[in-house]
């Protein structure tokens, strides 16, 4: 019996390494990627003006730069653990870029309508999300619609109806006709900013708040749920085999939409701890396309092979060489170097799995072929 | 009038790019990449246009530029193909990937196009456009009407289209009676990344002279996959589901400027909102018989048959 | 000399870890039925596979009319006029008849179909053989038995001289598997020759000229039927002598447990019912075994008794309490328990380990969680516990990931947990498809166990030999309804056959 444990840890332990080292291999490639890019746009500067200043990040210009990053990292974790999330049930959320933009409604009317402190604010983002996130649960549980259909179309709604309630015909009630934004929460409403305990003096920049910490703590609590409590064990029961969770009395249709709602939830939260930061307004007359937050979450997700606590890791990482494309000189070239290295990196993250797979099979290999996988080839033969 | 013009020009971009969606959805691959495809093909036709020389006749402009959009967006959906026959990748996620990566790129090679901060393409449009009667015609309504018809050919009507739905269907009912289950996905993606970067340029030249790429081709690919869907993967209903929601994308575009419609209060973010809010309602009703192709979005692996 | 049109001969195939056959030599003579018979997982299938260009062998020569031949995909099969009827048929649900039949072999001008001359020669074919089929109509739109006659003409319009059937029956009804019968005596008039892949004797007897048999991957020999028994065959195929009666105490009848009325299910893909007025009871001690041929409502009746789909009209009661509406989880806690149809698609959430799927029926309870918390301890210590009690072997004990488990364990894994629920009630459908004889002998011993400690036992079973011995009491469903009830020690199986069938029914049966 003893051995048997010790045998079943090793393997948790190479399948958890397997999933970094992979996620190790899809990063390397997407910088390699993005240096070739910076050779090709620019041979002579694509090294020490270029490719470095990517990789030293916020560390270009320390502290306000490592600020940056934090003050980004924060609603990155929230958009990465909500796909996160949905991933671990089941469910692709695609829907996180308007499940985002919902929050951040929810979040600014909540502050400058309703005039509420910043913690209430949070909470209604996080609730504006959550009902954003249950649409397309409800679509999947009770019409048997594929949830990235849905969430694609409801990206969009959602993105016209904030820019349509906001300006309101150049007379919305949160619009600021003077900066074409919403108004400033820093300068109208005080108590809806996030606070930051001395964190903004600390790095020189004022939207460094205390949202890094709220969101590696909803990391945790997410973690905790999905791993330790009987209500996980339902919805990743649900996520694998929905069938089998019915035949085991769980009601697949509720969970299914409650992991919509709480991974809505998350994109809201994250929403609400971007736009609460003070120096952050929307601006329904320019904002064409979906926020990039929401879209990136979906990378940080895939790199953290959908463990909330690797999600803070990923995010971090994305945060710190999105600033450190920033600060690429322009003329020489554009920040969107940055959004090529990841793109480049989730592209190889969507087969991280067979990465895994085929690392696994080379180990196993080498050891001269577990059981498991001699068990597994000869189910194929039965059939 | 001006309804009708920008209808139409709508009307064409989304049937062609819903087709490519259609080929590569029947031979089983999701093409959730048709938004990053379209990007790609817009700015290869948009930066092959001008880098032509000026004295360069309007027909080779043209036919260019058309072809270089196709060549542009199939090569970039050759992307999906590798990733989601050749290495199983999810199609989904892989999609979502390239369209991420399709939108950085507009934006990196724009600004090297024009070698400065702006996204901004500046473009002749004018040989895509001539007048029958008073209306506006651009010459990819023909193209699109031309390509309606081979679609629907091609699909019902020939050996190919035979065994691309086949693959779509049972891959390994394709397999076993000898078709290269690869081969024929591969083939409709690459169709769907020609029809696509078509449908890109499509998009962005007719109604007007320069495009920022900042904005990507800001959800026109999203909404023809609700018309492909709209449509149920066949190609007449497409090119209706098409035209449906291009009065819609109209509307939007002339809601300020005609006096019936601004009198009517409603802005443009609603009339943007509506084919989405109308494929949402036919999706809600139509779902549980639906006609998906069955085996898409399954990697197919031959050594499970 | 004799005429052999195809030999294998010493055909090894290895996967890593396991040898699927093992110097394996099978010959087929021209214009024969040749049968290979062999337990699941004996490596049939994979040998056919070899033949079909699917795999490709480590070792060993395949022989066409005495010249050596590669097969590397199906391709090179069809081109040495080799054809095959899968088990699961390869259809295109939503073509027709006559595209499917054509696909691969499309005639054509310039890619363009010409579909004319090739509807003439499927109606022809069609004609000679004896196989009705209509070549517009869609399959998704005709029965089973009409599929399997397009997967025939399939072979037939490729000009095939070589036909493998693989496991043909195992879908049909009696009077189906009669026609299949007499249409391979026919094309074996015809000059065909056949290889027929079957566990079923009987169906061996009625039509092949010899038979392989196969065991673990070895060859065992090749006998002509005219010169053999059913039991040698059987004791060939299992390698020993195989009782199938099961030792049974006398029966000890007490009180219902389960009683249905007037039950009446929808069915969820025609407007017809699946189920209709369905009445009937279990008491305790003993075993109720619902037969029938596959597709005749027993699924959709198992659904609605265990809640997992709604009946239209009728009652359940469970020891009494009305449980007609109840959810699952209820009629669990009330004290039903439930081994289900198939194993991946409900029975087991493949992707958690063994462990996580033995308390997938009661992670809930107090013993297993704290205030929404699981405790792991508990629940390591209860899996070892089972899986020492129920022999689950398995790579890495309770941790290991159910996927990675044979079948067989997979469904001691499920016994193990619905017997160990202590029901009042156990539904057990197909407990033992699948599985070797090993593996079925115990499963039965469960069963049995289960009787005579007391509880019901509702068994739904397709093979009428499990139906004949486990049981003490047989209900046959045909079209939904129950149309006969029986004592197994009374009746014979071709008497059950013959109202499995349709052809008899009950006067005034419930």
């Amino acid at each position: 019996m003893k051995k048997d444990q010790q045998k079943g840890r090793t393997l948790l332990q190479s399948d958890g390494s397997l999933s970094i080292l992979s996620s190790l291999i899809c990063i390397l490639a997407g910088l390699l990627v993005g240096l070739i890019v910076l050779f090709i746009i620019n041979p002579e500067h694509a090294l020490a003006d270029g490719f470095f200043r990517v990789i030293k990040g916020g560390f270009n210009d320390y502290p306000y730069g490592v600020g940056k990053v934090l003050a980004n990292t924060a609603p990155l974790i929230m958009t990465g653990l909500s796909v996160a999330f949905a991933f671990k049930t089941g469910l692709f959320n695609i829907g996180v870029a308007g499940q985002y933009t919902v929050g951040a409604f929810g979040a600014l009317f909540f502050a400058i309508v309703l005039k509420m402190p910043w913690y209430i604010c949070l909470l209604g983002a996080t609730l504006f999300g959550a009902i954003w996130g249950a649409v397309p649960g409800l679509f999947k549980a009770y019409l048997n619609v594929n949830e990235v259909i849905t969430a694609i179309m409801f990206n969009w709604i959602g993105l016209y109806a904030v820019n349509e309630i906001m300006y309101g015909g150049g007379e919305g009630i949160m619009y600021d006709s003077k900066t074409t934004k919403t108004y400033s929460l820093r300068l109208n409403f005080e108590d809806a900013v996030i606070p930051d305990f001395g964190l903004a003096d600390l790095f020189q920049l004022k939207s460094v708040t205390i949202a890094i910490f709220l969101a590696v703590l909803m990391a945790i609590l997410i973690y905790i749920l999905l791993n330790k409590t009987t209500f996980g064990y339902e919805l990743k029961a649900c996520g694998h085999n929905r069938e089998a969770a019915r035949y085991a009395g769980i009601n697949a249709k509720r969970n299914i939409v409650l992991s919509m709602v709480i991974s809505g939830a998350l994109s809201g939260f994250g929403a609400g701890l971007f736009y609460l930061s003070g120096v952050a307004e929307w601006m329904p007359q320019n904002s064409t396309a979906l926020p990039a937050m929401g879209w990136n979450g979906i990378p940080a997700a895939l790199l953290a092979a959908s463990n909330p606590i690797g999600a803070i890791f990923s995010a971090l990482f994305i945060s710190h060489i999105t600033i450190g494309g920033t600060t690429l000189p322009t003329k020489y070239f554009t920040k969107e170097i940055a959004d090529v290295i990841t793109s480049i990196t989730i592209y190889l993250c969507a087969f991280s799995l067979l990465f895994k797979q085929s690392l696994r099979r080379w180990m196993t290999k080498r050891k001269k072929g577990g059981e498991s996988t001699v068990t597994k080839e000869k189910k194929e033969v039965e059939n | 009038m001006l309804l009708l013009k920008y209808t139409l020009i709508y009307a064409v971009v989304f049937m062609l790019v819903a087709l490519g969606g259609m080929f590569s959805e029947r031979s089983g691959i999701i093409n959730i990449a048709l938004e990053g495809i379209m990007i790609i093909g817009a700015l290869g036709g948009v930066i092959a246009l001008g880098l032509m020389p000026a004295g360069t006749a309007p027909a080779v402009l043209v036919l260019v530029s058309i072809l270089i959009s196709a060549l542009a967006g199939m090569i970039y959906s050759l992307l999906l193909a590798f990733a989601s026959i050749h290495l199983k990748a999810d199609q989904t996620i892989g999609g979502t990937a390239l369209n991420m990566l399709a939108m950085a790129l507009g934006i990196v090679i724009a600004r090297g196009y024009n070698g400065s901060t702006l996204a901004k393409i500046e473009y002749n449009n004018k040989p895509f456009l001539f007048e029958v009667g008073g209306l506006t015609i651009n010459v990819f309504l023909i193209l699109g009407i031309a390509l309606l018809l081979i679609s629907f050919v091609t699909l019902y009507r020939t050996k190919f289209g035979l065994r691309l739905m086949a693959c779509g269907e049972h891959p390994q009912a394709a397999d076993s009676v000898g078709i290269n289950v690869y081969k024929m996905r591969y083939a409709g993606v690459m169709i769907s990344g020609v029809l696509g970067g078509i449908g890109g340029l499509a998009y962005v030249i007719p109604s007007v002279s320069s495009w920022n790429f900042e904005v990507g081709v800001t959800g026109a690919g999203f909404l023809s996959l609700a018309v492909m869907i709209f449509g149920q993967w066949k190609p007449l209903r497409i090119a209706f589901a098409a035209i449906f929601f291009a009065i819609f994308k109209a509307l939007a575009n002339i809601a300020d400027s005609i006096d019936l419609l601004a009198a009517l209060g409603w802005s443009r973010d609603i009339y943007n909102m509506m084919p989405f809010i109308a494929s949402m309602i036919v999706l809600a009703f139509t779902s549980k018989k639906s006609r998906a192709p069955k085996a898409e979005g399954i990697p197919y692996d031959k050594g499970q048959r | 000399m004799d005429d052999y049109v195809i030999e294998m001969l010493n055909i090894t195939k290895e996967f890593p870890g396991i040898r699927a056959n093992d110097n394996v030599t099978l010959q087929l003579r021209r214009g024969e039925v040749h049968a290979l018979l062999g337990e699941n997982g004996a490596g049939k299938s994979t040998l056919m596979s070899v033949l079909f260009g699917l795999y490709q062998p480590e070792l060993g020569t395949i022989k066409k009319n005495g010249q050596v031949v590669e097969i590397k995909n199906p391709n090179d099969a069809n081109a040495l006029n080799i054809g095959m009827v899968h088990q699961h048929f390869k259809l295109v649900e939503i073509f027709s008849v006559l595209d499917n039949i054509i696909l691969g072999v499309e005639p054509n001008q310039a890619g363009f179909l010409q579909k004319k001359e090739a509807r003439e020669k499927v109606l022809r074919l069609s004609e000679q053989y004896g196989l009705k089929v209509d070549p517009d109509a869609k399959i998704e739109e005709i029965s089973v038995g009409m599929q399997q006659r397009t997967e025939i003409l399939k072979m037939l319009y490729r000009d095939n001289e070589i036909l493998i059937f693989d496991e043909p029956t195992a879908v049909l009804t009696p009077q189906e598997i009669d026609e299949l019968i007499q249409i391979m005596k026919e094309l074996r008039a015809e000059g065909k020759s056949i290889l027929f892949i079957t566990h079923k004797l009987n169906e061996i007897m009625a039509v092949a000229d010899r038979c392989t048999v196969l065991r673990k991957g070895k060859c065992i020999g090749t006998v002509d039927i005219a010169d053999t028994t059913k039991e040698e065959l059987s004791r060939m195929m299992v390698g020993r002598d195989v009782s199938f009666e099961v030792e049974k105490a006398p029966i000890h009848l007490g009180d219902v447990v389960l009683e249905v009325r007037n039950v009446t299910v929808p069915s969820p893909r025609h407007k017809n019912n699946s189920v209709k007025d369905v009445s009937f009871d279990v008491r305790r001690g003993e075993i109720v075994c619902l037969a029938g041929i596959e597709g005749n409502g027993q699924t959709e009746f198992v659904y609605s008794l265990t809640g997992l789909t709604k009946q239209s009209s009728g009652t359940f009661r469970l020891c009494g309490k009305d449980i007609s509406h109840a959810t699952v989880r209820q009629r669990s806690k009330d004290g039903m328990s439930h081994i289900p149809e198939d194993r991946h698609k409900h029975g087991l959430v493949l992707d958690y380990t063994l462990e996580q799927n033995l308390v997938l029926q009661r992670y809930w309870q107090p013993q297993f969680q704290h205030g929404g918390f699981i405790n792991f301890g508990a629940v390591r210590t209860y899996a070892a516990g089972l899986i020492e009690q129920y022999d689950i072997r398995s790579g890495q004990g309770p941790t290991t990931i159910s996927r990675s488990m044979s079948g067989g364990n997979q469904q001691k894994a499920i016994i193990a947990r619905e017997i160990d629920k202590e029901p009042e009630l156990l539904v057990a459908v197909q407990p033992t498809r699948g599985l070797d004889v090993g593996a079925i002998e115990y499963i039965h011993k469960q069963l049995v166990a289960q009787r005579d400690a007391g509880k019901a036992v509702l068994l739904v079973s397709l093979e009428l030999d499990e139906v004949m011995n486990v049981s003490d009491r047989i209900l046959v469903m045909y079209e939904g309804e129950i149309v006969g009830e029986f004592d197994p020690k009374q009746t014979s199986v071709q008497e059950l056959g013959l109202y499995m069938a349709g052809a008899k029914r009950m006067e005034g049966g419930k």
